[in-house]
């Protein structure tokens, strides 16, 4: 006991003294709020209202604003990034829920699951300037680093569009395992990886190509298929590990990126969804939906080192150096 | 990375198969495929009301069908195919046959059916049933999936038996393993009866009681004084309840000798959906639902939509419009159909029945989702409801 405490007390030093000081956004869908976390001292700053359901949240590139998709006010909230004071709207559409930017900063696409869209907007001119028809319920969306692509997922419908950010238009589609939830490229943006909700896998699809070169299946002993539900997805800027968040199945799944071999299986807190890495992609943040906290995972010892209570319905994680 | 690309080669190489099954057309394909599906059913009787509360609702399975065809073709409009509905609804007085052989005729070999168990089976023994695909979007008999079974009809409904052991296996759960069954007097309910009697011997359980339902149909009279008498029995754990057309099963619960729960086809009851339903997207598709038809989803919305669903995944995936290429893919291992229930949905290659969990439900909260938790099968817990393979008594030869 008394080794495991000077050991938590080492590493703690030794993670403080080594990180930058971080601060990790996370919003509360059922608190309809946005907690503001300390992850390197595992403390909860503060808890500020937000607006009804939040759930999809990201940084601006400059790390100034926050944007929130509230979903049952049908907006996008643009947050300061300090002050956490609210200070714009975006035209979302209805229900927002996912969104993506692009890496300039200055589009968002958002997915309108009830509509079948996905929305382009102008955030400077805080304008909606287009709107794409997509396949049934689109949740998971992402830009191609080299602002190539935009990618919406149907989950009924069972593809990935690829949109040329340029035309704003589809250009190609590709099947895939049933309800694909969410998206992440490789920073090259030579690879897109895809979750599927209900197979219980994770595609990986070449960018160049538009098809599937290898179906990981997660099967993580003791749990039942049925709550293995691969969610959020990123892959390291090496393109060395990608981790996915499984669900109910309360882990995250590692995976070679190279070999696409799934290395282990993390416990983090229950129904896991998304994934953030700090900014210096030694750490990696989950949130946890049920279990109303997130799960620190440091990524050099592969192991998950603190978790720490948030609020109800820990949704999206968005993380500001 | 000459060593990446390399084994990237191979992995394309092995996932070749994969590949040419996944690859589809580019989008806004000029020549458009075209799949043709008809929607049969005809016209109910209004029954006699009995409770206010349940407005009848004429035109089950319509919505269903009609949202199924909308998403089918909001996923044509990138594969190059386009989903034609075309809707058959017999009037009462009318002779389904005759629709089925004239009007349908041979530009539609898939149809939906939305149909007694008794027409069902008319229908699929026709001459002119026999190169087509039936889609039973309503039945619930075990008989169509056994000895009556046919190799030109799927059914999307879960049948009585899987009802049944969904039930058993959550008493099971709970330990009430004495059960009460009361039977109504329709032959549906002797049926039903009969699908609960299979699952309590299937699952170890008792029926310590047995009583057929032969008082008044008016709940004044019934609610009152005929139950506190008619549950007079031995001590039993659970009263289950077989009546489906639901005449005197709401009348038990809090009015029974003892206080006991009441499950079976009221209060506690198994379903294939329910408006309670919300996991797994599941409220989405009510939202999407309610807002096109200005109702909650029937079963047969249900049943409807996942044929037409089934449907438009295996041409969509096949590329395809040839019904021998389809009916081969539903039956293959790679078919995957969504239905909001949290797992991969497909057809059983021994009877034709669509393998999905069952919502066990009380009137305004869904109590649990059967398979239960701990009962195992060696291929797929969801053959633990329903005739399993070995049991099965279809012989698709007829």
């Amino acid at each position: 006991m008394m080794k495991k405490n000077i050991l938590a007390l080492l590493l703690t030093t030794a993670l403080s003294g080594g990180a930058q000081a971080e601060t990790v956004f996370v919003t509360l869908e059922k608190d309809n709020a946005l907690a503001v976390v300390d992850p390197i001292a595992a403390q909860l700053i503060k808890t500020v209202d937000i607006g009804s359901r939040p759930r999809g949240i990201a940084i601006s590139p400059d790390h100034k604003f926050l944007y929130v998709a509230v979903s049952d006010e049908n907006t996008i909230k643009i947050i300061d990034a300090e002050t956490l004071k609210e200070v714009g709207k975006l035209p979302s559409g209805d229900d927002p829920e996912t969104f993506a930017l692009n890496p300039a900063g200055d589009r968002l696409y958002v997915s309108n699951e009830d509509d079948s869209l996905v929305t382009v907007i102008d955030i400077n001119n805080k304008k909606a300037i287009k709107q794409i028809k997509v396949g049934v319920e689109p949740e998971g969306i992402a830009v191609s680093p080299d602002n190539q692509w935009v990618v919406s997922a149907s989950e009924t419908t069972n593809m990935v569009h690829w949109i040329d950010t340029k035309a704003n238009a589809i250009v190609d589609n590709t099947l895939v395992d049933p309800r694909p939830r969410a998206l992440g490229f490789t920073a090259d943006s030579q690879q897109l990886w895809v979750t599927s909700e209900m197979a219980g896998t994770l595609m990986i699809i070449d960018v160049k190509t538009r098809q599937i070169i290898k179906t990981v299946k997660f099967d993580v002993q003791g749990v039942t298929a049925d709550k293995i539900q691969p969610v959020g997805v990123v892959i390291d800027k090496e393109r060395k590990r990608g981790y996915v968040a499984l669900g109910p199945a309360n882990r995250v799944a590692v995976i070679n990126a190279e070999t696409f071999a799934v290395e282990k299986y993390l416990l983090v807190g229950q129904r896991v969804w998304n994934l953030a890495f700090s900014p210096d992609q030694k750490r990696l943040y989950t949130t946890n939906g049920t279990s109303n906290d997130i799960s620190l995972i440091d990524l050099d010892s592969q192991a998950v080192t603190k978790s720490m209570g948030v609020g109800t319905y820990p949704w999206g994680v968005a993380v500001k150096p | 990375m000459m060593q990446g690309i390399s084994s990237l080669t191979q992995l394309a190489i092995s996932f070749l198969s994969v590949i040419q099954l996944l690859a589809i057309t580019p989008t806004y394909a000029d020549a458009k495929q075209i799949i043709t599906i008809a929607y049969l059913s005809q016209e109910l009787k209004i029954p006699p009301p009995l409770s206010n509360l349940d407005v009848f609702i004429k035109d089950k399975g319509v919505p269903g069908a009609q949202l199924a065809i909308d998403d089918n073709n909001t996923t044509g409009q990138f594969t190059g195919q386009q989903f034609v509905l075309k809707k058959f609804i017999v009037p009462l007085d009318g002779n389904v046959a005759d629709t089925f052989n004239k009007a349908i005729g041979e530009q539609y070999p898939y149809v939906v059916v939305n149909l007694s168990a008794e027409l069902t089976q008319t229908i699929a023994d026709l001459p002119a049933a026999k190169t087509k695909l039936l889609f039973d979007a309503a039945t619930v008999d075990d008989a169509l999936r056994n000895e009556n079974c046919r190799n030109n009809v799927l059914h999307l409904l879960p049948s009585r038996a899987m009802r049944a052991d969904a039930l058993a296996q959550y008493m099971m759960k709970k330990r009430w393993n004495k059960w009460f069954l009361v039977i109504g007097a329709n032959e549906e309910d002797r049926l039903f009866a009969e699908a609960l009697r299979r699952a309590a011997k299937r699952f170890g359980m008792k029926i310590v009681e047995e009583k057929t339902w032969e008082h008044t149909y008016d709940a004044r009279r019934t609610a009152q004084s005929d139950v506190a008498v008619f549950t007079q029995v031995d001590d039993y754990d659970v009263l289950v309840v077989a009546d489906e057309q639901g005449q005197f099963g709401e009348y038990l619960e809090y009015r029974t000798w003892n206080a006991r729960p009441v499950i079976g086809t009221q209060g506690l009851a198994a379903t294939a959906w329910h408006p309670t339903h919300e996991q797994w997207g599941a409220v989405q598709m009510q939202n999407r639902f309610k807002e096109q038809a200005g109702r909650w989803m029937e079963e047969q919305d249900y049943g409807a939509y996942l044929a037409i669903r089934a449907i438009g995944e295996a041409a969509t995936r096949t590329q395809s419009n040839d019904i021998n290429t389809l009916k081969n893919y539903l039956f293959s291992e790679a078919f995957a159909l969504q239905g909001y229930k949290g797992t991969p949905l497909s057809f059983r290659p021994w009877d034709g029945q669509l393998r999905q969990p069952l919502l066990l439900a009380a009137p305004r909260s869904l109590v649990a989702v059967a398979p239960i938790d701990g009962f195992l099968h060696p291929k797929t817990e969801l053959d633990t409801l329903g005739f399993d393979q070995p049991e099965s008594t279809c012989k698709w030869s007829k």
